[in-house]
């Protein structure tokens, strides 16, 4: 018995995760078709982006630090909190078009398929356009490391970092375009927090009053996307006095948001059907 | 068991209006109100009724996509809202005026996606594909973005999207509306072999009652969220309580035309419209007409299935 239900719950939880893997391949070679156009916009975007970067770079060379932290150290955090929305916005697909969805009653049609709605909607049109975005990031990153003073933790700690980063981006994506089963057309609205947290958390947070610090930590905490293990990778004290084991939390603090995201989710997804609207 | 069972269903949705600035008011609209009725497996069933009749939450419950607010609905043994998933995997839904296809894909993809979605197994989705496309002849237009298909193209793409997986239950929502003579006719006839060979049982709503005549033997209408009339065709007609229509053209202006058995309905210049009871025959009533009057021409209309269902309407209101 004991046997059966731990296979059911194991293919409860692969069942999905192979689904999206299905279609995200097939929305994959579909982008692929057209492989002038796609590389394009690849290396338009990343063009775009490292203009992006290069701003703060500029910036540097009229001062030495920005809230006590130098260039390299802010391409750390930089790179980190880019990998991590450029995967995170890379994941969700549609999700940002549910309430597009609910208007054109495309959600209709995926709810008479036999995949959960959130796959369905998280491999919808599928792209790998974000792929500037985390490259141009990546590179950033790539050049702050050799300022780390590599230890076994701290290579677990930075790869923690990216995966995390990722997670509690796809879940903010998640828990606020869910507003859109309440009000239908906010799709902006979750852009504010998660393109909003990631402009915040490209610069160190010793530059903004210590109340949004702990803001970021406890109500929205994107400070987990990069400030926290960054500061463990850097071998910095913190700033603000915060004990340091929030150095190592972000793993918790990602699970935190997606298992909140995941909840809102159902709660919506359960609101539209009992209302229909 | 019926495959799907439906008793005492209910379905009210919560209505706000604005009253004014900022003030809203509440009201409950009854949607679908105690519906019953039941479908065996390999029926054909048309279920029609006018707009905002309760069609398409119906459809929505008995699909899980709508949770009911009151009575019992099972569809193939499951409750359709709660099982969902499981119960998607066994039916097949085509919206008539959505697409289930994907815009930017051509149509191949658009079934390979689908082939995973209901992880339908290679031989299978082969073989069914191969034998949609060649009986909705859509050959041509597998590697066409659905976007640049015509909307009868699409429809039949649509349709066979919703088999690819072998549903026992096909639900149509309009699958007619907009399609040329032409194509509703290949539809229908494909509609009814499917039937044929496999037993998929077909739930239909449409305005198109040629739709209803060619392909269902059953029908049940609609209004006001319950069901006024479940029964076959031909006692829709007798229900109707509907007549024949005797057009008769005569060579001149003349009063109306008086013969036993038939009454006027109109006159209009030299032209009559006689009614005369649908189970009667023409035969004397023309004889009648012939024998007493100069006429230049007849005709005779089969009552139309849009009156008897406008007459129970009417009724039922």
């Amino acid at each position: 018995m004991a046997e059966t239900s731990t296979t059911s719950v194991t293919a409860r939880l692969w069942h999905p995760v192979a689904r999206y893997g299905d279609m995200v391949r097939l929305w994959v070679r579909a982008e692929l078709s057209y492989p002038a156009s796609f590389a394009m916009l690849v290396v338009g975007s990343m063009l775009i982006n490292a203009l992006d970067f290069a701003g703060i770079a500029i910036m540097f060379s009229s001062i030495d630090s920005l809230g006590g932290f130098g260039l390299r150290e802010i391409a750390l955090l930089y790179g980190a909190t880019g990998v991590g929305i450029g995967i995170a916005d890379t994941l969700i697909g549609s999700v940002e078009r549910i309430g597009e969805f609910i208007r054109t009653g495309r959600l209709d049609q995926m709810l008479t398929k036999p995949v959960p709605l959130l796959v369905q909607v998280c491999s919808d049109r599928f792209t790998l356009r974000r792929l500037g975005r985390i490259t141009q990031a990546s590179v950033v990153m790539a050049w702050a490391l050799p300022i780390v003073d590599w230890t076994p933790s701290r290579v677990l700690v930075a790869l923690l970092m990216v995966v995390s980063s990722s997670a509690l981006f796809f879940g903010l994506f998640v828990l606020f375009s869910c507003v859109q089963f309440w009000t239908s057309d906010a799709s902006e609205f979750a852009n504010a927090f998660t393109y909003g947290g990631n402009t915040l958390t490209q610069y160190p947070l010793t530059v903004f009053p210590r109340e949004l610090a702990i803001a970021l930590t406890v109500v929205l905490p994107i400070a987990f996307v990069n400030w926290y293990p960054c500061l463990y990778l850097l071998g910095r004290p913190d700033p603000f006095g915060f004990p340091e084991w929030l150095q190592f939390c972000s793993p918790l603090a990602a699970a935190l948001v997606v298992a909140a995201a995941l909840l809102v989710w159902r709660t919506g997804v359960r609101r539209y059907t009992s209302t229909g609207s | 068991m019926p495959l799907i069972d439906v008793s005492g269903l209910e379905r009210t949705f919560v209505v706000r209006r604005r009253a004014g600035f900022m003030r809203r008011t509440r009201s409950e609209v009854r949607a679908v109100h105690d519906l019953t009725f039941s479908v065996e497996t390999g029926e054909m069933v048309g279920y029609i009724g006018p707009n905002g009749a309760g069609k398409s939450t119906t459809i929505k419950m008995l699909t899980g996509i709508l949770v009911p607010t009151a009575g019992s609905l099972r569809v193939a043994g499951l409750d359709p809202s709660r099982q969902r998933t499981e119960l998607a995997q066994r039916i097949g839904v085509v919206f008539g005026q959505r697409t289930t296809l994907w815009w930017d894909l051509p149509l191949r993809d658009s079934f390979e996606l689908l082939r995973k979605i209901y992880r339908i197994p290679d031989a299978r989705y082969r073989e069914n594909l191969d034998r949609f496309v060649e009986l909705l002849d859509l050959g041509d237009q597998l590697d066409t973005p659905v976007r640049q298909l015509s909307l009868g193209q699409r429809m039949r793409g649509d349709i066979t999207a919703a088999l690819l997986h072998d549903p026992e239950i096909l639900y149509l929502d309009e699958p007619t509306i907009g399609l040329d003579v032409v194509s509703k006719g290949r539809l229908r006839e494909f509609l009814r072999a499917l039937n044929a060979e496999r037993s998929t049982t077909l739930l239909l709503t449409t305005h198109d009652l040629q739709d209803i005549e060619a392909l269902c033997d059953r029908v049940i209408v609609i209004d006001h969220g319950t069901s006024v009339y479940d029964g076959s065709l031909a006692g829709l007609h007798a229900q109707g309580g509907s007549s024949r229509t005797l057009v008769v053209d005569l060579v001149d202006e003349g009063p109306p035309i008086d013969v036993p058995g038939a009454r006027v309905k109109k006159v209009e210049g030299p032209r009559q419209w006689l009614s005369f009871p649908t189970e009667a025959s023409a035969a004397p009533v023309v004889a009648a007409v012939a024998a007493s009057y100069d006429v230049a021409d007849l005709s005779i209309q089969e009552p139309d299935i849009e009156d008897v269902i406008r007459d129970l309407y009417s009724r039922g209101a």
